[in-house]
C-alpha cells in the first residue's frame, strides 16, 4: 500500500476560518481548559562546578482557554519550564500549579507535543493516538475518540499506516491528536513544529490554530520563532537572562490584541515582530 | 531505536530489494551444501578417505534408515529436541528476568553484574562434572546446562537492549502517565523486542552447542550420545549423521525464530 505524503492533500485551507475543527454542534470534545499558574517557580541543575541555576523565580499566569507563547533564545529554559508544567520535572523553588491544584508527576491534565513526533514505531497512526486515550477508557468509546482526532488533524484514512510510512508532518500530526485525545486542561507544546519544513510549518500552525479555537483549549506553546509566537498566540512571554550567569526570567509579557486568525501581512503586527526580535538580540540593522 | 524519533521519511513504497521473490535467495543459499555434498563424494569416490574416516552420502542415509527402522533415531532426535526446548525455555526466561532486572536497575546492575560476569567465564565442560555431583543423573544436570548455555547469551541482549533504550521514547510513555508495569509492557519490552529476538536466537544455537556437551559426557540416549556411541564402535555413519542431524535441527530452529524476527520488523517498518 504506497502512502501518500498527505500533507498537502487533507487540509483544505480555503475554508479554516469560518470553521474551526472540533467545534461542530453535538460533538463536545470533552476538553475543559485549564488555568496554569507559576509561582516564583526556579529550577537549577547540578553539575560538576557547583549548581546551574536555569530558571530564576518565574511567575506566570496562564487564562483558561488562552493560547501563550514561551519565546526565548535556545538553552533560556522554555521547555524546563513546560516539563515542569507537565509533571515530568520539578521545581527548585516556588509552585506550579494546573487548575489551581499543585502538579505532582505526570496526570492527565496535562498532554505534551514534543519537536520530534516520538511515535511508537511498533504502533501504527491509530495505535498511536491511543497510547493518549485516559487510563479507564472503555474499548468502543477509546476507538471512536482515535478515530475522530485522527480526522480532526487531517489523517483519515491513515489510522492504519506505520510511523516510519508517514512523512514528519503527518508524523507531528499524529502526535497532536496524542495530546488532544487525552482531553487535556493544558496542551504543552515543546518546539512542535521547529523540525518541520517552512511550508509545512505554516500548516501546522493553521492547523493547531483551528484546533485550539475548536476546543477552547489551554494551549503553552515554547518556540523560538517570533512569526509563530505572533501567529497564533493570545499573550507572548519572553524569558530572558538579565545579566551574566542569573536563571532566565520573564522579561517581555504581550498581549497579542490582533483577533485569530490572524493574517500573516498583518501590518500591526510587524512592529510587535521587530520590538521582539530586539528583545532576542537580533538588532535592527542587521534584520537588513 | 533512535531512529524512531527522527522525522519520518517522506512516504514511499516498499524497496526493490524486499521485492525479490524469496525462492532466489533460497536457492543460492543451497549451492554451497550441494557443493558439499558433492565433494564428500567424489572424495569417497576417489579414495581420499577411506570409507571408514569418511562414509559416502549413501551410506549414512542407508544408516539412516537402518536406525529409524528400529526407533532409535526416532528416540535420538526426540530426546534431544526435548532437552532443548526445556532448557532453551528454562534459560531464555531467567535471561529475560535478570537481563530486566539489571538493566532497569542500576543497583541491581552493580550487584549482579560482577558475578554473572565470572560465571559466563566458565567454560561448558567445566560444569558437566559439578553438575553430576549436586544434581547426579539423569535429565535434570543435562537441562541445567542447557539452560546456562540459553541464559547468557539472552542476558546480556535484554540488558544492553534496555540500557540503550531511546530516552526520548520512555519520555513519551512516561509523559502519557505509564509508569511500571504498564511503562514495561507498553513501552520497554516492545521497544527492546528486536534485540531480544537476535538474544533469543543466539541462546537458542548456544543451546544445541549445549546440548552436544550433555549428552557426549554422560547420556545414554540423545544425538550427543549417538555420535559418541558411533565413534566408540566405529560406526561412523551414525556418528556423520547425528552431526548432519544436530545441523539441521539447529538450522531450523533458528528458522522459525527468524521468522519471528522477520516479522516484528516488517511491523515496524
Amino acid at each position: 500500500m504506497p502512502a501518500v505524503p498527505a500533507d498537502r492533500l487533507t487540509l483544505p485551507q480555503p475554508s479554516r476560518a469560518t470553521s474551526p475543527v472540533g467545534a461542530a454542534p453535538g460533538a463536545p470534545t470533552g476538553i475543559s481548559a485549564a488555568a496554569v499558574t507559576l509561582r516564583g517557580v526556579g529550577r537549577e541543575f547540578p553539575t560538576a562546578s557547583g549548581s546551574h541555576r536555569v530558571l530564576d523565580a518565574v511567575d506566570l499566569d496562564v487564562a483558561a482557554g488562552s493560547t501563550v507563547a514561551l519565546l526565548g533564545a535556545s538553552g533560556c529554559g522554555k521547555s524546563t519550564l513546560l516539563r515542569m508544567v507537565a509533571g515530568l520535572d520539578r521545581p527548585t523553588s516556588g509552585a506550579v500549579e494546573v487548575a489551581g491544584t499543585p502538579v505532582r508527576g505526570v496526570s492527565g491534565r496535562a498532554a505534551v507535543v514534543f519537536q520530534e513526533p516520538r511515535l511508537l514505531p511498533w504502533r501504527d497512526l491509530a495505535g498511536n493516538v491511543a497510547l493518549g486515550l485516559p487510563p479507564g477508557t472503555p474499548r468502543a468509546e477509546g476507538r471512536a475518540e482515535v478515530l475522530r482526532w485522527l480526522e480532526t488533524v487531517g489523517l483519515e484514512g491513515f489510522a492504519g499506516h506505520r510511523p516510519r510510512r508517514v512523512s514528519g508532518g503527518m508524523a507531528q500530526r499524529t502526535a497532536l491528536a496524542r495530546a488532544l485525545v487525552r482531553r487535556p486542561g493544558v496542551l504543552l507544546l515543546d518546539e512542535p513544529f521547529a523540525a518541520l519544513d517552512a511550508l509545512t510549518r505554516l500548516r501546522m500552525q493553521d492547523l493547531l490554530d483551528d484546533v485550539q479555537r475548536g476546543t477552547g483549549a489551554t494551549v503553552l506553546l515554547v518556540t523560538h520563532d517570533v512569526d509563530e509566537a505572533l501567529h497564533l498566540a493570545d499573550r507572548v512571554v519572553v524569558l530572558g537572562v538579565p545579566e551574566e550567569g542569573a536563571g532566565a526570567r520573564v522579561v517581555r509579557d504581550v498581549h497579542v490584541e490582533a483577533p485569530r486568525p490572524r493574517d500573516r501581512a498583518d501590518a500591526d503586527l510587524a512592529a510587535l515582530r521587530v520590538d521582539l526580535l530586539d528583545l532576542l538580540g537580533v538588532p535592527r540593522a542587521q534584520r537588513r | 531505536m533512535s531512529s524512531a524519533t527522527r522525522p519520518a521519511p517522506a512516504a514511499v513504497g516498499v524497496p526493490a530489494a524486499r521485492r525479490r521473490p524469496r525462492g532466489g535467495s533460497w536457492l543460492l543459499g543451497a549451492v554451497v551444501p550441494l557443493l558439499l555434498l558433492v565433494a564428500w563424494q567424489l572424495s569417497s569416490t576417489l579414495g581420499i578417505f577411506s570409507a571408514y574416516q569418511l562414509p559416502p552420502p549413501l551410506t549414512v542415509l542407508d544408516a539412516a534408515r537402518r536406525l529409524w527402522l528400529n526407533g532409535t533415531l526416532q528416540t535420538n532426535i526426540a530426546i534431544s529436541v526435548q532437552r532443548v526446548l526445556i532448557g532453551f525455555a528454562i534459560g531464555a526466561s531467567l535471561g529475560v528476568l535478570l537481563g530486566g532486572l539489571t538493566g532497569l536497575s542500576r543497583t541491581l546492575d552493580r550487584m549482579l553484574s560482577p558475578t554473572l560476569g565470572a560465571v559466563r567465564a566458565v567454560p561448558s565442560l567445566a560444569w558437566v562434572p559439578l553438575l553430576g555431583l549436586w544434581i547426579g543423573l539423569g535429565e535434570p544436570p543435562k537441562i541445567v546446562l542447557i539452560a546456562i548455555g540459553a541464559f547468557f547469551p539472552v542476558y546480556t541482549t535484554v540488558f544492553s537492549a534496555l540500557r540503550h533504550l531511546d530516552p526520548a521514547l520512555v519520555e513519551v510513555g512516561r509523559a502519557y502517565g505509564r509508569r511500571g508495569i504498564g511503562l514495561f509492557t507498553e513501552i520497554l519490552l516492545p521497544a527492546t523486542a528486536p534485540s531480544l529476538l537476535s538474544g533469543l536466537r543466539l541462546g537458542l544455537a548456544q543451546s544445541w552447542l549445549f546440548l552436544v556437551a550433555a549428552e557426549i559426557i554422560s547420556s545414554s540416549v540423545g544425538l550427543g550420545f549417538q555420535m559418541t556411541n558411533g565413534q566408540n564402535q566405529g560406526l561412523t555413519d551414525q556418528l556423520l549423521l547425528a552431526i548432519l542431524l544436530l545441523a539441521l535441527l539447529g538450522k531450523l530452529s533458528d528458522v522459525v525464530l527468524s521468522l519471528v524476527e522477520r516479522r516484528i520488523a516488517r511491523n515496524r517498518s
